[in-house]
């Protein structure tokens, strides 16, 4: 359990984190979503006591970080997968963290099965590739079995396989009862793996809910409808005080239920071909969110707005 | 173009995109302003640029305040620039490997044969805007001292010194271009200029050990008198008797042209 | 159009890329997939001319790339985000690239609007973040409006917004007839992005079809199916009456019933006959990764086990048929890979 108390960060002028309030809990994956600059870096670095806030609290397990005995053992982080002396072995690097926090050799062994880097364990970090960075930083934070895991952009440079088994690996860990905090850009991969959200934009909090009540409550959600009986179902619908929208062969009802239009058919004796209930994608819902709190705004439209200026000057060359 | 092959059918059949834009041939004009662009675009090739300045002007003044008003009766005023360009050389060595060890070290290099894969025409420009940087602000360096030893000691010779400013802003430049042709072989700034201050500094220290040799001492005699402290020594105060660097500017060139063309070879189908 | 005919690569003894076939069409985009240390990179840089194929060649619109008279006209590259010199402001960065192929200055200030770094343009690229050195990159590739554009990772470091900007802006620059060909690690990315996939791996072709194809030809679809949960009893009934039809039926985390091997309407039908009513009947595909995954089974570089706690308590080791291999390159029989935790989530317009 990660609790945060009007967690306040000013630098100079600028507020990077305002007044946060929330909590991590035990047994699920939650998320930590925001745009760049939302202050999502330097909250983890308030939690693991490397930042100092300006105002508020933090605490892990009711304790501040600093009060820990054996750190390791509580929370394992990974913030930032370079963050290592390349010029040592992955192996020698696992070893001084954990001769620092009294653990066992045998377990440097056992994490660096954990992430399929015992091969390359004798190998300078500094040859690494951004994935290995990724895998040896994983390792790092399970060294001591802690009850909390943090995770700054995990999959960063993993490839498939390894985006696929950290997401096991994190739903694995919060099944067991730890808490897991994990900071994600990739909306897609979070659908995937968090329970839970918490997003901030601004260093403001936006959202503290599960997944499924945040996207219902940033986007819509609709019931698709095929049925050979089109007519027949459009009549049911209007006798029932149902609009439907037709998109091609598919209907789409909003503002009601899949189980409701269910019953219906079933009493009408009316065969459906589908029935499912949508819901917009969790980017959709994080979009919607946060469209105020981006910092740097691309154009759309790379060619209609800037060839005209372009071809214009041209002329001359 | 057109399409021979079989799209499937249900990939949308979208014409081929042609830019608005008529597309022009590229050349070295092209490659020389984009060199140029990038060698000034960086501060520390201006802070190499400035440090030489500083040391061949500086040195070079304090030298002509030393050095006996009578030195200048067969000498020419720009001998003091000789004393800062000794040190002066080795910025323009650094400079030269590090225009192109540096694009290889930041992996700029692969977007600049991406932007124009014609490589030859890439360090053909490289090696024509660096030599002119090089050739400048030593020429500049060098007249500045020459002037001002001129000026604080007062008429007293009849030796010309404008060639010693060609010849010397030329005998380090071409250094420089040495310099640049091994830092695109080896690729890497650490290994390039270790190798070319053995260059510079193998050839003036060997004879001594040589000399002890009888066999050896043509090699060390030669090494003597064409190592790069004697040509600008011979450069900056020779006379008729000992030679004004002549020579010695000449095996440097043939040196560097050898050079390059080794860089130019090596590069071509080198995987970057 | 890209087009690769026996592309291999040799390093010694070890082979990178072998004998690679294939066409990057105008008009979409082409996904490159492939696990670490598959030979992608390696392909990118021989399309570009940066490597040298030990045989057989690749061509851009016909020409080998270091045959194209002012290549930054045609092709568009982003490879590698950090690979700029630092030192140099990032306006000047794309002046110098500008310059090369006689490409105006202007044109340098209208692609940094586009990629939306107008206002750090008189910095130098060392301060620059992961994200801002990828707009950066987008942005050189981009700067001589070529037809044909390959990107390598785009999206890496880029925050949610960016990332649906990289994403649109590649479908647009297809639909406008450009050849765009990037390569990517997220599969649920590529499956929103990408119309046709190219997957190799250790350095070998193992797909070259649409990702619709892609998907049926390595996974299996299926039904999900919701009944009343007021009468479980229901639920017994349809499983059985499905099973006897000869649809494979498994139950899923919240009640529901995951119904393989037969159509909806079939399903339907069934539920009709044995009188039960139907709260859901939903279709699924599959999801890239899953069939992506299933296709390059054991030709993975890096496995990792997935027990954080292995060798922590004392006992046996954990049996090696659990889904990781311990050493590289060699990987069990593995389970099903259990489809997406929340399918209602996932993409499924494909």
């Amino acid at each position: 359990m990660i609790s945060l108390e009007g967690l306040t960060k000013r630098y100079g002028e600028k507020v990077a984190v305002n007044n946060l309030t929330f909590e991590v809990r035990p047994g699920i994956v939650t998320g930590f979503l925001g745009p760049n600059g939302a202050g999502k870096s330097t909250t983890m670095r308030m939690i693991l006591g490397l930042d100092h806030p300006t105002s508020g609290d933090v605490r892990i397990e009711g304790r501040h970080y600093a009060e820990l005995r054996d750190p390791l053992k509580s929370i394992g982080a990974l913030l930032d997968a370079t963050a290592n002396h390349g010029g040592r072995s992955a192996y020698h690097h696992l070893l001084c963290l954990a001769q620092s926090n009294g653990l066992p050799e045998r377990r440097v062994h056992e994490v660096l099965d954990i992430v399929g880097l015992t091969a390359v364990a004798k190998k300078k970090a500094k040859g690494f590739s951004m994935g290995m960075g990724q895998r040896l930083g994983i390792a790092a934070a399970l060294l001591g079995d802690p009850r909390i895991l943090m995770f700054d952009e995990p999959v960063n440079g993993l490839d498939p396989e390894g985006i696929h088994w950290i997401r096991t690996l994190m739903q694995r860990l919060a099944s067991e009862g730890r808490t897991v905090f994990v900071s994600s850009h990739l909306m897609s991969e979070m659908a995937l793996t968090a329970e839970h959200l918490i997003v901030i934009g601004q260093g403001r909090l936006l959202s503290d809910l599960s997944m499924a009540d945040f996207i219902r409550q940033n986007s819509r959600s609709y019931v698709r409808v095929r049925t050979p009986e089109r007519e027949r179902f459009l009549d049911v619908l209007r006798s029932a005080g149902l609009t439907a929208m037709e998109t091609g062969d598919v209907l789409e009802l909003d503002g009601v239920a899949a189980e409701q239009i269910g019953e219906l058919a079933a009493r009408h004796g009316l065969v459906l071909h589908e029935l499912s209930p949508q819901q917009a994608s969790l980017e959709e819902a994080f979009m919607r969110l946060t469209a105020e709190s981006v910092e740097y705004h691309a154009h759309s439209g790379p060619a209609a707005d800037e060839q005209a200026p372009w071809g214009a000057g041209w002329k001359k060359g | 173009m057109t399409t021979t092959q079989q799209i499937p059918d249900q990939a949308p059949r979208t014409p081929s995109y042609v830019s608005p834009i008529p597309i022009g041939r590229t050349h070295l004009g092209h490659a020389l302003a984009s060199e140029w662009t990038k060698i000034r675009s960086v501060r520390s090739t201006l802070w190499t640029l400035g440090v030489f300045l500083a040391l061949v002007v500086l040195i070079g003044c304090m030298m002509a305040g030393l050095v006996g008003a009578d030195t200048y009766l067969n000498t020419p005023y720009t001998m003091p620039a000789f004393f800062g360009l000794l040190l002066g050389q080795m910025c323009l060595v650094s400079l030269g490997v590090l225009v192109v060890s540096s694009e290889y070290g930041t992996g700029m290099i692969r977007t600049t044969f991406t932007a124009s894969p014609q490589r030859h025409r890439v360090l053909a420009a490289k090696i024509l805007v660096f030599f002119a940087v090089a050739f400048v602000t030593a020429a500049v360096a060098i007249a500045a001292v020459g002037l001002y030893a001129q000026l604080t000691v007062g008429a007293r010779t009849n030796v010309n010194w404008v060639p010693t400013v060609f010849k010397g802003a030329l005998y380090v430049s071409l250094l420089g271009v040495l310099a640049l042709a091994v830092g695109s072989m080896m690729r890497h700034s650490a290994g390039a200029i270790t190798t070319m201050l053995g260059v510079l500094l193998v050839p003036a220290i060997m004879p001594a050990f040589l000399l002890f040799n009888d066999g050896l001492v043509d090699i060390a005699q030669f090494m003597s008198d064409y190592n790069a402290i004697s040509a600008l020594s011979l450069i900056f105060e020779g006379d008729r008797s000992t030679g004004t660097g002549g020579p010695q500017i000449a095996l440097l060139a043939t040196l560097t042209v050898l050079a390059c063309a080794g860089a130019f070879a090596v590069q071509a189908n080198r995987d970057v | 159009m890209i087009e690769a005919v026996g592309l291999t690569k040799r390093y010694g003894d070890k082979t990178a890329v072998d004998d690679l076939s294939f066409q990057v069409r105008p008009g979409m985009v082409t996904g490159f997939l492939g696990p670490n240390g598959s030979g992608k990179s390696t392909t990118m840089r021989m399309v570009l001319g940066l490597d040298t194929p030990t045989s057989g060649h690749v061509t851009v619109n016909g020409h080998p790339y270091r045959r194209l008279p002012n290549a930054p006209r045609h092709v568009g590259a982003l490879l590698d985000a950090k690979a700029v010199h630092g030192g140099r402001d990032a306006y000047r960065h794309l002046l110098s690239i500008a310059q090369l192929s006689g490409i105006p200055a202007h044109r340098v200030d209208d692609v940094l609007r586009l990629v939306g770094l107008s206002e750090v343009a008189g910095r130098r690229t060392k301060g620059f973040s992961l994200g801002m050195g990828q707009r950066l990159g987008i942005a050189a590739a981009l700067l001589g409006d070529p037809q044909v554009l390959l990107f390598d990772e785009p999206v890496n470091g880029l925050d949610p917004e960016g990332i649906l900007w990289v994403r649109n802006l590649m479908k647009s620059l297809a639909a406008e007839g450009r050849t765009v060909f990037v390569s990517s690690h997220l599969m649920s990315e590529m499956a929103l992005t990408a119309d046709h996939l190219i997957v190799i791996a250790r350095g070998r072709l193992l797909a070259d079809m649409s990702v619709r194809e892609f998907i049926a030809a390595n996974s299996a679809g299926f039904a999900r199916v919701r009944v009343p949960d007021t009468d479980p009893a229901q639920r017994e009934k349809l499983t059985s009456a499905l099973t006897a039809a000869g649809a494979q039926v498994l139950p899923e985390q919240d009640g529901a019933l995951r119904v393989t091997g037969m159509p909806l309407p079939r399903i339907s039908d069934v539920a009709h006959e044995a009188q039960v009513r139907l709260w859901e009947l939903s279709p699924h595909h599959a999801s890239l990764e899953e069939a992506y995954m299933r296709l390059t089974q054991g030709m993975v570089d890096y496995r990792s086990t997935a027990d954080p706690q292995v060798g922590m308590r004392s006992g046996p080791a954990p049996d090696p048929a659990g889904g990781w291999a311990g050493e590289p390159g060699w990987s069990p029989p593995q389970q099903p890979v259990p489809a997406a935790a929340r399918p209602t989530l996932t993409e499924d317009a494909r």
